[in-house]
C-alpha cells in the first residue's frame, strides 16, 4: 500500500490546487458512445437502467474519506479502491482524520468540493455530522458513495453495504452453533462499544435466529462489551468466563474483540473448552487458528468494498446509474451489481476462514 | 504545600523510626485505605461469584496489573518531584512497535535484547522530556503534553496502517507473556521486581529522598545543595524507560501491536498513582502504593465485569473512586497537620 497520505488540511489543499492546476477539470473527458455490450476494455459499465449507453469516463477524480486513516482495515478497503481506480484509469485520492471522531471529518469533505472532485466515497462516522456537507458537494454535482458505515439516506447516492445486516447475524448464529457442537449449550457475545450501530443490529438479528427452533440448544447468556480496546475486550472476555463456566462459544462480531478473546483463551485453561468465532481478519487471527483455539471465523474482503465502491461512483459519475433500485452495473472482477432499496448495494456473502484456506488471505 | 511536605518524610521512614503509634497508623492511613478497599471488593465479587478467587483469575487479575504497575512506578517518581509525565502512552506505543517490528524481522533474538531496546527507546524519550522541562523551563505538563503527541506522531509516521501480528512475532517472545517461574508469571515478576527497586529507592537511598525533597519544595531544595538537574532528568529518564519496558510487555501480551497501541493509558497510569496516594502536588506519596492503585484499578475492571454492571456506569465508578482518592488523601492531611501541630511536632 505504498499510495500518498495526506493528513492535514492544509497539505492537501495545496497538493490539492496543485493537481488543479495541471490537470484542469477532467469531469468532461471520456464521451465515447460505445454501446454498454462491447465495451469492456475499462473493465466496467452501464448495462441497464439510467443511461445504459454511457460508457465510463477516463480520468475520474475518486476521493477516498475513510474513518481514519492508520486503521489497518480501512487501509485495506482504500487499497482495493486504489486498484479500481487504477483500472478505471481514474485519478485516486486518500484523505481522512486522524481519530474516528463524529465531526473531524467535515473539514476534508468541505476542501474535496473545493477540489471539484467528480466522487467522494466516504465511511461516515456520524450519520447526520457529516450530513449537510455531503449534500453541499452533492449540490455541486459530486456523487456521493459511502461504504463500511452509512451517513443517513437523504445525504446520499449509494451505500456500499459489506454484508446485509441479515447476512452477518445469520452467520454469527450458525458459527456459534457449529462450535458448540450437537449438544449446544451456553453462548455468549463480546461487542465493540454498547452504542456501536453496526454491532448491534447484527447482534439482534443474531438473537431473532436464535429463537429459531433450529438453534433451541443454545443459550445466549451475556452480551459483553469490549470497548474495541485489546485490555478491555481482554477483562471482558475473562469476566465472561468467570460469570459462566459452562460457556461454550464466545461470539465477537468486532476485530478487536475476537482477537482479545482469541488471545486470552490460548494462554489460558480454558483452551480447547471454549470456543471463539466471529468477525476477524485473517491476518491477527492466523495464529490462533493455527494453534486450535479458533476453527472457524468469518469476514468479507474488505478490499473488495473500496473496490465495489469505486466502480459504483465511477459509473454514476459516468450517467450509468443513478442510484434508483434496480440499476445495474458491471463492478470489474466481481461482476454485476444491482442497486436495492434505499440505494444500497450489497457485496455479498461473508468469506469464511478456516485452518484450511487462511493462508490465501492477506489482510 | 507546607501540609505536604510535613507528612512526607515521616509517612515514608522506615518501619522502626520513633513515631508515635497513633501517629504511625494514622500516617499509614493512605496505602491501608487501598488495601481495604480492595479487599472489600474482592469479597464482594467472591461473594457474588466464588470463580473470582479463582487461580485462572487471580493471575489473569496479576497480570492485567503488571503493564500499568510498572508505568505507575515511574510515573509515581515523577509525580513525587513535582512533575508529570504524560507521554508515557505514546512510549509504550513507540516502544511496542519499535520491539515488536524487531521481534518480526530478526526472529532469533532473545528476549533480553527486546527487554533492553525497550528500555533504551524509552529513557531516550524520557532524557528529551526530561531536558525540555528542566533546560526548557516549560512546566512537565505542557511538555508532555506535546511530547504524547510528537511520540505518538512518530509511531503513526513509522508504521503507517501497518501493524505486527501475532503470527509474525517469534514463538518465545509470545510465551514470554504466559510462562512463569516457580508458578509466578514472568510479567508479574518483572512488575514486583520494578516496584519493589523503586519502594526501596524512593525509601531508603539517598537519592530518593531528595526527589521528596525536591517535590515538597523545588526551591528550598535547590538551595539545600540537591542536584535538582540530575535528579530531575533520571527521574524522567526512568519514568520514559519503565513505559518502555511497558511498551515490551505489552508487545509480548496482546500479540497484536499497532500505531495507536496504548493510546489513553497516560489518564489510567495517572489515575492509578492518584489513587494510590501520591499527592499531585509533589512530596508524598509512595511507589507501591502506586503499584496497588494499579491493582486496584484494574481489580475493578475485572469485578465489574464479573457483577455485571452496565458498561456504561464503570468509567464513572473508575472517576468517582479517583476524587474519593483525593478526597481522603485532602481528609487524611488535615488531620495529620492537626495532629502535627498539636504535638508541635517537626519534620
Amino acid at each position: 500500500m505504498e499510495y500518498a497520505v495526506l493528513r492535514s488540511p492544509r497539505t492537501l489543499l495545496s497538493v490539492g490546487s496543485a493537481a488543479l492546476l495541471v490537470i484542469g477539470l477532467s469531469a468532461c473527458g471520456g464521451t465515447t458512445k460505445d454501446s454498454a455490450s462491447n465495451d469492456t476494455a475499462a473493465g466496467g459499465q452501464a448495462s441497464a437502467a439510467a443511461d445504459p449507453n454511457a460508457a465510463i469516463k477516463e480520468g475520474l477524480k475518486i476521493a477516498f474519506l475513510p474513518k481514519q486513516l492508520n486503521n489497518p482495515y480501512s487501509d485495506v478497503e482504500t487499497g482495493g479502491g486504489k486498484v479500481a481506480v487504477d483500472e478505471l484509469k481514474g485519478e485516486y485520492k486518500l484523505v481522512g482524520p486522524n481519530d474516528a471522531s463524529a465531526s473531524s471529518q467535515v473539514s476534508y469533505i468541505n476542501t474535496l468540493i473545493q477540489q471539484q472532485q467528480d466522487v467522494i466515497v466516504v465511511a461516515a462516522n456520524d450519520p447526520n455530522a457529516v450530513c449537510p456537507s455531503l449534500n453541499q458537494a452533492r449540490a455541486a454535482k459530486i456523487k456521493v458513495i459511502t461504504f463500511d458505515s452509512d451517513a443517513s439516506k437523504d445525504c446520499r447516492d449509494a451505500f456500499i453495504n459489506q454484508a446485509t445486516t441479515q447476512g452477518i447475524g445469520e452467520s454469527l448464529a450458525k458459527m456459534a452453533l457449529e462450535q458448540a457442537g450437537a449438544d449446544g449449550g451456553e453462548i455468549a457475545v463480546l461487542s465493540a462499544t454498547p452504542n456501536a450501530t453496526n454491532q448491534n443490529s447484527w447482534i439482534d438479528v443474531m438473537k431473532k435466529e436464535l429463537a429459531k427452533p433450529d438453534y433451541a440448544k443454545l443459550k445466549l447468556v451475556k452480551v459483553a462489551y469490549g470497548n474495541d480496546d485489546d485490555q478491555k475486550s481482554f477483562q471482558e472476555a475473562q469476566g465472561l468466563l468467570q460469570s459462566y463456566p459452562n460457556l461454550k462459544v464466545i461470539v465477537a462480531p468486532t476485530t478487536v474483540g475476537i482477537a482479545a478473546a482469541a488471545r486470552y483463551i490460548s494462554s489460558s485453561s480454558y483452551k480447547g473448552k471454549v470456543a471463539v468465532t466471529g468477525l476477524g481478519l485473517p491476518n491477527q487471527m492466523r495464529e490462533y487458528v493455527k494453534d486450535g483455539t479458533v476453527a472457524k471465523f468469518a469476514l468479507w474482503n474488505p478490499a473488495d468494498i473500496g473496490y465495489l465502491a469505486a466502480f459504483a461512483g465511477a459509473a454514476m459519475a459516468s450517467g450509468q446509474i443513478t442510484g434508483a433500485p434496480g440499476e445495474k452495473f458491471k463492478a470489474g472482477k466481481l461482476g454485476e451489481y444491482t442497486i436495492g432499496a434505499d440505494g444500497e448495494i450489497v457485496l455479498g456473502p461473508p468469506t469464511e476462514f478456516t485452518k484450511a484456506n487462511i493462508d490465501q488471505f492477506n489482510f | 504545600m507546607t501540609v505536604t511536605s510535613d507528612r512526607s518524610a515521616p509517612a515514608d521512614a522506615p518501619l522502626g523510626a520513633p513515631a508515635p503509634k497513633r501517629l504511625g497508623n494514622l500516617l499509614k492511613t493512605r496505602e491501608l485505605g487501598i488495601v481495604l478497599a480492595l479487599a472489600l471488593l474482592v469479597a464482594y465479587t467472591a461473594i457474588d461469584n466464588p470463580r473470582f478467587l479463582s487461580g485462572q483469575s487471580i493471575r489473569d487479575n496479576l497480570l492485567n496489573t503488571a503493564i500499568l504497575a510498572v508505568m505507575a512506578t515511574g510515573q509515581a517518581v515523577v509525580v513525587i518531584t513535582r512533575n508529570i509525565d504524560l507521554s508515557v502512552g505514546s512510549v509504550l506505543g513507540i516502544s511496542a512497535f519499535a520491539v515488536a517490528t524487531l521481534m518480526s524481522d530478526h526472529p532469533g533474538l532473545p528476549m533480553a535484547v527486546a527487554i533492553l531496546v525497550g528500555l533504551a527507546v524509552g529513557a531516550v524519550a524520557g532524557l528529551i522530556n526530561g531536558v525540555l522541562v528542566r533546560y526548557g523551563k516549560v512546566p512537565a505538563l505542557v511538555v508532555t503534553l506535546g511530547t504524547l503527541y510528537i511520540y505518538r506522531g512518530i509511531t503513526y509516521s513509522w508504521a503507517g496502517g501497518s501493524q505486527v501480528n501475532a503470527d509474525e512475532l517469534p514463538r518465545h517472545f509470545l510465551t514470554f507473556a504466559n510462562d512463569s517461574l516457580l508458578g509466578i508469571p514472568w510479567l508479574v515478576l518483572i512488575a514486583v521486581i520494578v516496584v519493589g527497586a523503586g519502594s526501596v529507592l524512593m525509601r531508603n537511598y539517598r537519592v530518593g529522598r531528595e526527589l521528596y525533597a525536591m517535590g515538597s519544595s523545588p526551591a528550598a531544595a535547590e538551595l539545600a545543595g540537591i542536584k535538582v538537574a540530575r535528579n530531575l532528568l533520571g527521574a524522567f529518564v526512568l519514568s520514559g524507560a519503565l513505559a518502555g519496558l511497558a511498551g515490551v510487555l505489552y508487545a509480548a501480551r496482546f500479540g497484536t501491536v499497532d500505531a495507536a497501541a496504548g493510546t489513553g493509558y497516560e489518564l489510567n497510569v495517572v489515575a492509578a498513582v492518584v489513587v494510590g496516594g501520591v499527592a499531585v502536588f509533589g512530596g508524598s506519596g509512595s511507589v507501591w502504593g502506586a503499584a496497588l492503585g494499579a491493582l486496584l484499578l484494574t481489580v475493578i475492571g475485572s469485578a465489574l465485569a464479573v457483577l455485571d454492571i452496565n458498561q456504561f456506569w464503570q468509567q464513572a465508578i473508575v472517576g468517582a473512586l479517583i476524587i474519593l482518592a483525593i478526597c481522603a488523601d485532602r481528609l487524611v492531611a488535615v488531620r495529620i497537620a492537626r495532629s502535627l501541630r498539636k504535638r508541635d511536632a517537626h519534620v
